[in-house]
């Protein structure tokens, strides 16, 4: 297997995007990580969605952006992996590259959901659930989150307001990014105060939905160096999955997809948590975020909120999370969210993020699509 | 959902129908073809009795389309007492009242309807149970 890099990164502002269409974001973001990497040609396209079938009618999603981002007549195909689709496409194409297939590969995630009402884009968010056991009983995915965080609040002792300081950090966090969706910071005492969406998932508990593209360019490592780019690493790809619905799990707060494909990527790349400098994670939801940090070995069970707590996950702790405002403060444009992830970890390794700055060498990045079903696995290397 | 996925699935909805594995013992719910427990392909029916205890509950107040007029009500993860378990939501009770430990029991109630001329789809839900009444 060869080494693969990224070369390119662009990303459009994340939010509502009125005036631009599924194609527009996903052009504009294509164009701008082949101008990041100064190329105009790629061999293959990978486009991470998850409900453009659903939500504006279109599939055929790779054919669609490689016909008008220009790219000629080239592999390309749409990736779905429910909230982890664009971390499954950058997967697909980091095979591409790794098995020697194709030598330049883009990776474009993309989301568009408010063309349609909110009620609507709900629905169709939980088709990632089982949709004739779990979404046909009237489950959103910030119910389905609830029933997780309940549960947690419940076996671990804890409370709502203990989960506050995960949304705070990303609100913070998400101040200094220019594409994040909200740049205001939050308090606790808002946090407390946040209207319910299901009831113990607040406002604050959940990330919004909202539209966004990103895309990365990707090369074997003896051709990285002809990009003007500071090139960085994929020092480890892993995907794992687990039973589709909650109610199917022997333990529904322990995570084995997130676990697995943690563990397989620290076995790839000769690394353990400890080595690890900053995590960007499937906070949709401020109990993922929790389950996430405990299923890749940064906190004991039911002590990710103490993590947060004692202030390890900020720019200056010992795990920072969520560094570009993560799902929460960027927003979370559903299969767009993977390759936004890859794109945060590329600015901090090439060591652009501006205020968000920290010192890192080793980044990693995880994306769960559903409560848990699905879950991606990357570490990056400067 | 469209009409024919209902259909094939009335017997688990309207009589918690699950299934028992020949070759591990275990109960399961929904059915399905393959043992999630020991992937074996031999089932027996089983008709689960329809008690339990809510493992976990939400309040949905945010609902997704088809559900918005019902909101705000109270979805559980029900531990059903021969071990599965089972997503539903819960009914003849307040939003506030509802508690982890609850013991509840199944009852055939509407989901909802599919607009006016749509069908109404009913299925399980889950209520406190009842106290006996002392003389």
């Amino acid at each position: 297997m060869r080494e693969v890099h990224i070369v390119g990164i662009g990303q459009t502002k994340v939010g509502e995007h009125w005036e631009r269409s599924l194609r527009d974001l996903g052009v504009d973001a294509i164009s701008a990580a082949l101008k990041d990497a100064n190329v105009e040609h790629v061999d293959a396209l990978y486009v991470g969605n998850m409900l453009s079938g659903e939500l504006a009618a279109q599939q055929h999603l790779g054919t669609l952006l490689a016909d008008w981002a220009g790219l000629g007549n080239i592999e390309a195909v749409k990736v779905e992996a429910a909230d982890a689709s664009g971390a499954a496409a950058v997967r697909m194409g980091y095979l591409a590259v790794a098995s020697g297939m194709q030598d330049l590969v883009l990776v474009c995630g993309v989301e568009k959901t408010t063309d349609a009402d909110a009620e609507i884009a709900n629905a169709a968010w939980s088709s990632g659930t089982d949709a004739e056991y779990e979404a046909s009983q009237g489950l959103s995915m910030p119910a389905i989150a609830g029933l997780l965080m309940r549960r947690y609040m419940h076996e671990f002792g804890v409370q709502r307001e203990d989960f506050a300081p995960l949304a705070v950090n990303a609100h913070a966090h998400g101040a200094n990014n220019p594409y994040a969706m909200f740049r205001r910071p939050i308090s606790a005492k808002a946090y407390a105060r946040a209207g319910m969406v299901a009831d113990p998932i607040s406002m604050f508990d959940a990330a919004p939905l909202c539209d966004g593209a990103a895309a990365v360019v990707l090369c074997p490592g003896e051709r990285a160096s002809e990009f003007a780019t500071k090139s960085v690493r994929i020092r480890a790809s892993s995907m794992a999955t687990d039973r589709l619905a909650l109610h199917s799990r022997r333990d529904p707060l322990f995570l084995p997809a997130a676990h697995l494909s943690a563990q397989k990527a620290y076995l790839q790349a000769g690394v353990g948590p400890g080595d690890i400098d900053l995590f960007e994670l499937h906070d949709a939801f401020t109990v993922m975020a929790a389950l996430s940090l405990e299923a890749c070995g940064f906190a004991e069970r039911g002590k990710a909120v103490q993590l947060a707590q004692e202030g390890e996950i900020s720019l200056q702790g010992r795990i920072p999370i969520c560094t570009m405002g993560g799902l929460k403060a960027r927003g979370h444009p559903i299969g767009a969210t993977g390759v936004y992830q890859i794109v945060e970890l590329v600015t901090q390794l090439r060591a652009e993020a501006g205020a968000n700055q920290i010192d890192c060498h080793l980044g990693m990045a995880q994306s769960i699509g559903g409560s848990g079903a699905t879950a991606v696995t990357h570490i990056l290397e400067a | 959902m469209n009409i024919p996925r209902y259909w094939r699935t009335e017997k688990t909805r309207y009589g918690l129908i699950g299934e028992t594995c020949r070759a591990c013992g275990e109960a399961i719910f929904p059915p399905r073809d393959v043992c999630p427990h020991c992937t074996e392909a031999k089932q027996d029916v089983h008709p689960f009795r329809g008690k339990g205890q809510v493992y976990s509950f939400s309040t949905v107040y945010d609902a997704p389309a088809s559900y918005t007029e019902y909101q705000p009500y109270t979805v559980a993860l029900i531990k059903l007492d021969e071990g599965p378990l089972v997503t539903a939501q819960l009914t003849d009770i307040d939003n506030e009242d509802v508690r982890v430990g609850m013991p509840v029991e199944m009852v055939t109630r509407k989901i909802k309807e599919e607009g006016e001329n749509g069908m109404i789809v009913y299925g399980y839900k889950f209520r406190p149970v009842l106290e006996e009444v002392k003389r």
